[in-house]
């Protein structure tokens, strides 16, 4: 094998330098579709079981193969799991991107690149580089696979991807130190410890990572030690944790209609319902049906929910304003449904593959009259989990549609995270009468009466035997018998009912999480996946002297507590991925009198949060008040 | 031949009388054709007996569609959304495969918004009764063309029709439906039979039934007033439904008498006016129905019948107890199987 040490004299960082010790980002610059998610998978796993607290990002193109992937590891001793602007390691297989990718690493970055590259060049001599033998490895690993039966002559194009991006597993491992016991177990992991492609893959990483060790000498300072911050942990996708909250939240129906980011919540979905929901003779406690359209899904939505089974949907920007209309019917004939809203960037098919928080205003509001909605805004993969179950309680206590609102970056992307805790409260129905009850209370019963001051009626579903248990469900005025109505008497009662209804669920969502700090001036808000980049910032702003306090919004409508808050502080900055602020918008809308204390920081490039941006926006504007002498 | 008789001609065997059957006041145009399809759905379920609790009635949007409250008042219904009824019953008949659904939709309903759910209802062989009440016209929002007027139909405020009709029957057939019927508002007997046929069969059961608009589209001239309807319905068999405690008759010559059991119990009984008329041919039934399109014909009667095809809420393979009334133990999984998958990810 050739020996290719390259290295640059000038490269600052290398050798004698301080080592940097789990506190770097990594990121694989790759070809969609060339198979390079194991081999990052497999790092990531790999730290993960050394005890380093790791996230793993991917920022892929609209497109199934081809077209540029960036696949980011972050590694934080100090936990923080946010997206970092600079990143310290690149490992360039990519010839569209390798001039690019070289140009943005800070002075004393590394780049690892594939000696297969055609277009790269050492364009920057304060950089480390280091080259791959791609070309060799994976010939000669292909060539092998393919003697002992491991892989078809005609797979060979289709694994030359996959068995590439494992070079660069073993020369990262050498490289940054990871544990070859830890690499070994994450491939197990991994490819579920199916013995063949386990050992193809091994080997391929023992072979790098001698060869490395053998010819690379360590010119950098970025090294990697085992901690012991992720024990008892997980990782996970948001996508993952909400299906499997819905199959622990007793979920019966599902409708779906395939839309990045949304697509992976219904696979896992099917997989874990095929394995967790069927009788031992195989019968299925569930139906998940691919809907021909989005306003097909949420028809079967409301169809099952209204029969009475526990229904969701999931989907993304484009789908949810297809299901207008039918999310106006539910809300005014009071019948539940989950509907997830994995966002991505638009208006129209925007950034598809990329991250916003802009359907917070629509899902609130979506319908046509007079609606309003509860949203729940989970933060963290553990909440997909939680509110992917608590949601179908909600909304049948409240029998009333209820968003989930995820993201592409929750959605998607691996976090860590405490393992999920089973449902602590037992299944909710909400107010539902049998047969016995509605005997008893005759004609006293009426559909759209409220009996309990909360604004929540009562219903029946289809099949109760018992005189007066049916009712007609219909979307044009009715009164609270659910009788044709077009009487203005009706209507007003009908609609401050529901209004009411909505102000019931303001204590019964799931509370913001609150940590106010004594005497701290300043305040933050911010909801779902904005939260990682805001926790670091705090803690950034807190070095600079700016103490803050922070609630982090888990659902709409507001609680009481939110006025609280910002009536506590001077500044209450909200920060949301969005360009025209819909959540400051929301709260000045609710809370007028408060409006002069809110301070927008709303961006949305299609990239997840960094804490650089959050603190540089907060501290400009706190000195900008000093200077106004405030 | 009358196919079923109330016990002692005021009760059915739920010792219900037939105005039980009865839904609130039609607030429809005296004389329109829907008026009449409801009672002839009422007839039908009291004929049948059915227990209306585990009846469910399903609408669109649409004079039509206002109907199922004039009906079986003590069934839950719901009055959906213009053209998304088959969703909505794909989802209530998936969560409750105990219940009858019977859908009442009208042509604009069906044939325009509603077409692509029409069409996937039907690839699924959701199980319900679908009743398009067909005037060739939009009647609540006042006359405007459908898409099934003729081409060259002309109405009062809307011109001339200038393009081809949809044949909702071919399009079901196409679609891969397994009972799909024609029939007239105004031949009582005939749609009260298809009905019963239709609640008796397990899956999507088809039925386009011309229902005159009497204030939009009733014109002598036009092919659904019922004028015309009755002056030029050719019906292609006299049907009946024999019910499993029903003797059926024999004295028929043969060739003459097509007969289909219904996995549920009861006998369809086709007595052939057309000879040569085989409702189980789907090609037969496409072509007859491309003649009659190219004839001007009014041809009636249940077109197409095949009960092989498995249902909806088959297909999913479902626990016997309707997933509307699982409770947790069989929907929320063990705190064991948590742990296991938790580990999975660890
Ligand atoms: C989304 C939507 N678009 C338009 C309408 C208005 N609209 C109500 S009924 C109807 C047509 C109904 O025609 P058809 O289904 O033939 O019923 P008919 O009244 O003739 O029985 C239309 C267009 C509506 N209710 N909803
Ligand atoms: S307008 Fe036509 S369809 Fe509507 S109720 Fe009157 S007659 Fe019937
Ligand atoms: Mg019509």
């Amino acid at each position: 094998m050739a020996t290719a040490v390259l290295q640059s004299a000038s490269a600052t960082g290398a050798g004698g330098g301080k080592d940097i010790i789990n506190d770097f980002s990594i990121v694989a610059a790759t070809v969609n579709g060339s198979g390079s998610q194991t081999a990052n998978m497999t790092l990531i796993r790999a730290l993960f079981h050394m005890g380093i607290p790791v996230n793993g990002k991917n920022l892929f193109p609209s497109n199934i193969e081809g077209l540029p992937t960036w696949f980011t590891i972050r590694v934080s001793k100090d936990g923080y799991i946010a997206r970092r602007d600079g990143v310290e390691i690149l490992v360039a297989f990519n010839d569209q991107t390798v001039v690019e990718d070289i140009r943005l690493l800070p002075p004393g970055g590394v780049c690892f690149y594939s000696d297969e590259l055609k277009l790269f060049n050492r364009s920057r001599d304060d950089i480390i580089y280091y080259q791959l033998p791609v070309k060799e490895v994976s010939r000669e690993a292909l060539d092998a696979a393919i003697a002992s039966g491991a892989i078809r002559k005609d797979d060979r194009l289709k694994f030359k991807g996959r068995l590439a991006s494992m070079v660069y597993v073993g020369v990262l491992a050498q490289m940054l130190g990871i544990d070859m016991t830890a690499i070994r177990q994450a491939l197990e992991n991994q490819f579920k410890g199916r013995r063949k492609p386990v050992e193809m893959n091994w080997n391929i990483v023992q072979r790098t990572a001698d060869w490395a060790r053998e010819n690379l000498p360590k010119l950098d300072p970025y090294r990697v030690q085992p901690m012991n911050e992720t024990a008892g942990k997980i990782i996970i996708e948001g996508n993952t944790a909400g299906a499997l909250g819905a199959i622990y939240g007793g979920m019966t129906v599902a409708a779906w209609y395939p839309i990045t980011p949304a697509t992976s919540l219904a696979d896992e979905l099917e997989e874990y319902a095929a394995k967790l929901r069927k009788t031992p003779d195989g019968k299925a406690t569930y139906a998940i049906i691919q809907a021909e359209d989005e306003i097909a899904a949420i028809g079967m939505v409301v169809g099952a929910s209204w029969a009475g089974a526990r229904a969701m949907t999931s989907t993304s920007g484009p789908g949810i304003s297809l299901m207008t209309e039918f999310v106006g019917f539910a809300y005014y004939t009071e019948i539940p449904a989950v509907i997830w809203d994995v966002q991505r960037m638009g208006p129209s098919t925007g950034l598809p593959t990329r991250v916003s928080q802009g359907d917070l205003l629509k899902a609130y509001l979506l319908g046509h009259g007079d609606t309003k909605h509860i949203v729940l805004l989970p933060g963290s993969v553990k909440e997909c989990f939680e509110f992917g179950h608590t949601a179908f309680d909600l909304a049948e206590r409240f029998q009333t549609p209820v968003f989930v609102l995820s993201d592409l970056d929750l959605g998607m992307n691996y976090w860590m995270s405490e393992p999920f805790e089973y449902p602590a409260k037992p299944i909710d129905r909400g107010k539902v009468l049998d047969a016995e009850a509605v005997k008893r209370l005759g004609r006293e019963w009426g559909r759209y009466k409220d009996v309990d001051g909360d604004g929540i009626p009562w219903r029946t579903l289809p099949g109760t035997e018992a005189p007066g248990a049916a009712y007609f469900t219909r979307g044009s005025g009715h009164n609270e018998y659910a009788l044709y109505s077009e009487r203005g008497e009706d209507w007003l009662r009908n609609m401050a009912r529901l209004a009411k209804k909505h102000e019931t669920a303001r204590e019964y969502v799931p509370a913001p999480v609150i940590d106010q700090r004594q005497g701290a001036r300043v305040g933050l808000m911010a909801f779902g996946s904005a939260d990682p980049a805001v926790v670091e910032a705090r803690d950034r702003l807190a070095k600079e002297g700016v103490e803050t306090s922070y609630l982090r919004l888990r659902a709409l409508p507001f609680s009481e507590s939110v006025r609280d808050f910002i009536a506590a502080h001077e500044e209450v900055y909200v920060i949301e991925m969005n360009r025209d602020a819909q959540l400051a918008s929301l709260l000045r809308m609710e809370y007028p009198e408060l409006a002069t204390r809110l301070v927008s920081i709303a961006y949305a490039d299609g990239l997840p949060l960094t804490a650089r941006f959050v603190t540089g926006q907060v501290l400009a504007h706190e000195r900008e008040l000093a200077g106004a002498g405030r | 031949m009358e196919a079923t008789r109330p016990v002692n001609g005021k009760v059915n065997q739920l010792g219900l009388q037939k105005i039980e059957y009865d839904g609130s006041k039609t607030t429809l145009c005296a004389g329109c054709g829907h008026n009449s399809i409801s009672q002839r759905i009422i007839d039908a379920a009291y004929e049948l007996s059915l227990p209306q609790h585990k009846v469910i009635k399903l609408s669109g949007i649409g004079c039509s569609s206002k109907s199922p409250a004039y009906f079986m008042g003590r069934a839950h219904g719901i009055n959906a959304l213009h053209g998304r009824m088959p969703t909505v019953a794909t989802g209530a008949t998936v969560a409750n495969h105990d219940l009858l659904a019977i859908g009442v939709s009208g042509d604009g309903d069906t044939g325009s918004i509603g077409f692509s759910p029409y069409k996937h209802m039907l690839r699924r062989n959701v199980p319900m009764v679908y009743i398009i009440e067909n005037n060739g016209v939009y009647g609540l929002t006042k006359g405007q063309f459908s898409a099934t007027s003729d081409e060259g139909q002309k109405t009062r405020y809307y011109g001339t029709q200038r393009f081809p009709s949809l044949d909702m029957c071919m399009e079901a057939i196409v679609a891969g439906a397994g009972f799909v019927a024609r029939s007239f508002s105004g031949d009582a007997k005939q749609v009260r039979e298809l009905l019963k046929a239709a609640m008796a069969y397990k899956g999507t059961a088809v039925l386009d039934i011309i229902s005159p608009c009497v204030t939009f589209n009733d014109e002598p001239d036009s092919n659904k007033s019922f004028a015309y309807g009755k002056a030029n319905e050719y019906p292609l068999h006299e049907i009946g439904v024999v019910l499993p405690f029903e003797e059926i008759q024999v004295d028929y010559e043969p060739g003459t008498v097509q007969q289909v059991k219904l996995h549920d119990g009861p006998t369809i009984q086709l007595r052939k006016l057309e000879a040569g008329y085989d409702a189980t041919s789907k090609m037969g039934a496409l072509a007859r129905l491309d003649q009659a399109r190219e004839k001007g014909e009014f041809i009636t009667g249940l077109l197409y019948i095949d009960e092989s095809r498995p249902t909806l809420p088959e297909l999913e393979n479902l626990v016997e107890t309707p997933l509307a009334w699982l409770t947790e133990k069989d929907t929320r999984p063990s705190r064991e199987s948590l742990d296991q998958i938790m580990r999975e990810f660890m």
